[in-house]
């Protein structure tokens, strides 16, 4: 409301020459059809609000970008003439020139990569059981409140345990070889996977029910139809929740006991006395998570095309 | 005697909340000709929706009768067409789909039965639009092609038109009759619209709240083609006024 008030005064009041004529009415018009007769509508309203928004704030097309890019760059920058004025020591930090040489040596001899692919590959088999697992479980959970109940107080007492407390236990088990990281990995997957598809499936407009009935839709052709797809915005919540969750517990896992892997850097480094490889692998471990968030949201929003 | 698909015999319905009983309908009698046109009109809280939901299956804890070609109702089905007040497409299924998704199995090929329905509430061209794609009026229409794909005995619409604009409404209005027309089939409509309600009904049943209870039934001849102007449609939307404000 208050927005619409601003809006609607003239550009000169708040300074602002670039904003459309009248596009809130507009809006307003769209979305209240959408609003008073949808089920489900009323995210078109505020997506749209955002997009308005997004472009008046400058926070599209070049400036945006600026805006975007301005903070790296300026810790970059100042890191380097930190650097360059001999206040770092080479055994406990290193500028970003020791850290882009470091990574110039470890790609050449093929260690970045190979790192990077084993550790990928872990967090793939760890994230693809989890999925599996929190699926199956999670759907029942979701559809059968008797079965919700049933594992319902397992799951809250495992739930906060974090995939690194399981690690001595792990080891314990599956030895230090691959099967121990997958474990642990499942685990930093599984939990914010499984509680989003049972959120997911609980919380879906309880109005289809009514739907199915009259159309005397069967059962598991409801479920595939009407549920998952209801639920599908928040699993896919999950699947991105889990994916940085099985990515965080990659790097704890290598860490101890691994002879490769992003996380194997990071620890290998370390005992070398090489902050360059360290800091290395830690961006290595920031860049490819975010990678991969994106790569999921970009999927979520492609097939979640009918929000 | 009259050919009477649908047959309600001493209906009472009691909600049980935490604050006691409320007896949403009370010793409703009352039977819907086949193919005809009836209105069901009456403010909140009438039981107007509690009897439409009876009749569709929706709701079958009561007490008395509610028979459908002389059965007691068993539950809902694609024998009872239902348009709901919202739409309720699913958001993820173009037109075409959620009109697929609702047919029986043996139907669900059915191309040509998909878009003669289409056809028939004037969505032709609409066919892989989304739901969000569509308006209001255009989202009410596929909710009762929908309905109709299923070769329903009876159409039960449950305030479908109370979100639409006026415009949007006159038309749905004339559009549903012109189907009733063609496709001989029975039409129930839940309104709080006085205008709507003699619009459509060949028969108008008044209802007032607390209990629920049919407070009269009028039979109203518009002719055909309907006029919303003139002294008939009038004198009927008098009449019905009246009785809906009388404070008796």
């Amino acid at each position: 409301m208050v927005e619409k008030v601003i809006a609607g005064l003239p550009a000169w009041v708040h300074g602002r020459s670039e904003r459309p004529a009248r596009p809130e009415v507009v809006g307003e018009v769209v979305s209240g059809k959408t609003a008073q007769t949808g089920a489900v509508g009323t995210t078109e309203k505020t997506a749209a609000r955002r997009r308005r928004k997004a472009s008046t704030l400058g926070l599209t097309g070049v400036t945006g970008w600026l805006l975007y890019l301005v903070l790296p760059v300026a810790i970059v920058a100042l890191w380097s003439l930190y650097g360059s004025a001999g206040q770092t020591q080479s055994y406990s930090m290193a500028t970003p020139q020791q850290i882009v040489a470091a990574a110039v040596e470890y790609a050449t001899d093929g260690e970045l990569l190979i790192n990077i692919l084993v550790s990928f590959t872990r967090v793939l088999e760890g994230f693809l059981v989890a999925l599996v697992a929190a699926a199956v479980l999670g759907v029942a959970a979701g559809i059968s409140r008797r079965f919700e109940r049933f594992i319902d107080l397992v799951m809250q007492v495992l739930r906060p345990i974090p995939g690194i407390a399981w690690i001595p236990l792990a080891i314990l088990w599956f030895g230090i070889g691959e099967n121990s990281k997958i474990y642990i990995i499942f685990i930093g997957a599984f939990f914010p996977m499984f509680v989003n598809i049972v959120d997911g499936i609980k919380g879906i407009d309880k109005r289809y029910f009514e739907l199915g009935e009259v159309y005397e839709i069967p059962k598991w052709r409801f479920i595939r139809q009407v549920v998952i797809p209801a639920a599908l915005p928040q699993i896919l919540t999950g699947i991105r929740l889990g994916l940085s969750g099985a990515w965080i517990c990659v790097v704890a896992a290598e860490m101890i006991g691994a002879t490769s892997g992003v996380g194997f850097m990071l620890s290998d480094g370390r005992s070398m006395s090489r902050p360059d490889v360290v800091i290395l692998a830690m961006l290595l471990i920031g860049v490819i998570g975010k990678l991969m968030d994106d790569v999921v949201e970009w999927q979520r929003r492609r097939i979640v095309k009918w929000l | 005697m009259t050919d009477d698909i649908i047959d309600i015999r001493h209906l009472t319905k009691v909600f049980h909340t935490d604050n006691g009983d409320v007896e949403a309908l009370h010793d409703v009698t009352l039977n819907f000709p086949r193919g005809g046109f009836t209105s069901i009109i009456g403010p909140s809280g009438c039981g107007k929706s509690t009897l439409l939901r009876i009749i569709g299956g929706l709701d079958t804890d009561y007490d008395g009768e509610a028979l459908m070609d002389g059965e007691p109702i068993p539950g809902p089905g694609r024998d009872k067409g239902f348009v709901f007040q919202d739409h309720r497409l699913l958001p993820w299924l173009s037109v075409r789909e959620n009109i697929r998704f609702a047919l029986p199995p043996e139907h669900k090929k059915d191309d040509g039965l998909i878009q003669s329905n289409i056809d028939l509430v004037g969505l032709t061209g609409f066919e892989d639009a989304l739901p969000k794609q569509l308006s209001g009026g255009m989202s009410q229409r596929v909710a009762i092609a929908r309905a109709l794909a299923n070769r329903p005995k009876i159409l039960l619409l449950d305030e479908p038109f109370g979100a639409l604009d006026a415009i949007t409404k006159i038309k749905l209005q004339d559009q549903l009759l012109r189907i009733w027309q063609s496709e001989h089939i029975t039409m129930v409509i839940v309104t709080h619209d006085i205008d709507e309600a003699v619009y459509l009904g060949q028969t108008v049943v008044v209802m007032k709240p607390h209990p629920g209870e049919i407070k009269r039934v009028e039979h109203i001849d518009l002719g055909w083609p309907r006029q919303r102007i003139g002294e008939a449609f009038n004198t009927a939307k008098d009449s019905i006024y009246q009785e809906f404000f009388a404070t008796n």
